[in-house]
């Protein structure tokens, strides 16, 4: 039976195309990074992904309903510890960049750069999407964080239509951390309860 | 002793939750966050899971039933 957390997709399909309309609208995708990170870190574990990631859903939607998905088996090298965590460093990395060129802006060393920065590299004219008179740096913010919900979607197409529908969840930076952070909960708990014991005999 | 068939989960699972959500018969949960595990009682060995797994890290077996 449908659910109203089936239908998540729309949220995220919404939320892409308002950054064409006014790219303020991006501040709202911060929804999607705090509420997997609270629910895991408050031991809900990997709900998130499990029942309300909207763009889970709509690369399953489009990979599956839409039949997209060439439906191959990911390359080995994609599901390895090794990638997996040394992509979520880079995305780090390249998120705090992003955090960095907003302090810039806020302190004035740097004007407001209307451009939406496409994998890490392309550099694409936004400025349409801008219509505010609002401090800069909320703007350059809402920039930054577009194109890192851009990207990434634009990832997870490209892996959903090369293997399965839902392969980016396999490197999904959100994913990894959320289950990084639910593995860091249980070896914690394990080495108290060890303490414990110890104790207690 | 008759040969059975059951879902085997690799420890590259993501959690992500796609065979959860895809087994008719429920025998699939999400172990803490961590881990897919398959409830081997409810398990029929149908394959659903293994194709719809964006890892593609699951395996359906063929198992001794013990009795
Ligand atoms: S792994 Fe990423 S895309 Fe997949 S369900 Fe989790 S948060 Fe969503
Ligand atoms: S679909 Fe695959 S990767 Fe995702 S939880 Fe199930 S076994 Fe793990
Ligand atoms: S093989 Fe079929 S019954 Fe067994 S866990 Fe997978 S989908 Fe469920």
């Amino acid at each position: 039976m449908k659910r109203w957390n089936n239908y998540l997709w729309i949220f995220s399909l919404t939320y892409l195309l308002l950054g064409f309309v006014n790219i303020l609208f991006a501040w709202l995708g911060l929804i999607c990074f705090i509420t997997p990170l609270l629910i895991s870190v408050f031991g809900g574990g990997k709900a998130y992904c499990n029942n309300y990631c909207g763009r889970g859903q709509l690369f399953q939607l489009l990979g599956k309903k839409l039949r997209l998905s060439r439906n191959r088996d990911i390359p080995n090298f994609l599901r390895t510890k090794w990638f997996r965590y040394g992509f979520l460093t880079f995305f780090m990395i390249m998120f705090m960049n992003m955090l960095f060129a907003t302090y810039l802006v806020f302190e004035g060393t740097n004007g407001l750069q209307e451009v939406i920065t496409l994998l890490w590299t392309f550099k694409v004219p936004w400025q349409w999407a801008n219509s505010t008179t609002i401090s800069p740096w909320i703007t350059q913010f809402a920039f930054g964080f577009y194109s890192v919900m851009l990207t990434s979607t634009i990832l997870g197409i490209i892996t959903m239509v090369l293997f399965k529908p839902r392969s980016w969840c396999i490197y999904c930076p959100m994913g990894t951390m959320t289950q990084g952070i639910c593995k860091l909960k249980e070896i914690r708990k394990d080495e108290s309860d060890g303490r414990e014991s110890k104790t207690s005999s | 002793m008759k040969n059975i068939k059951k879902a085997v989960i690799s420890n590259q699972c993501v959690a992500c939750g796609t065979c959860v959500s895809i087994c008719p018969f429920n025998a699939i949960n999400i172990f803490k966050g961590i881990r897919a595990v398959v409830d081997v009682e409810l398990c029929v060995g149908c394959g659903k899971c293994k194709s719809a797994c964006p890892g593609s890290i699951i395996e359906i077996q063929e198992m001794e039933e013990s009795q």
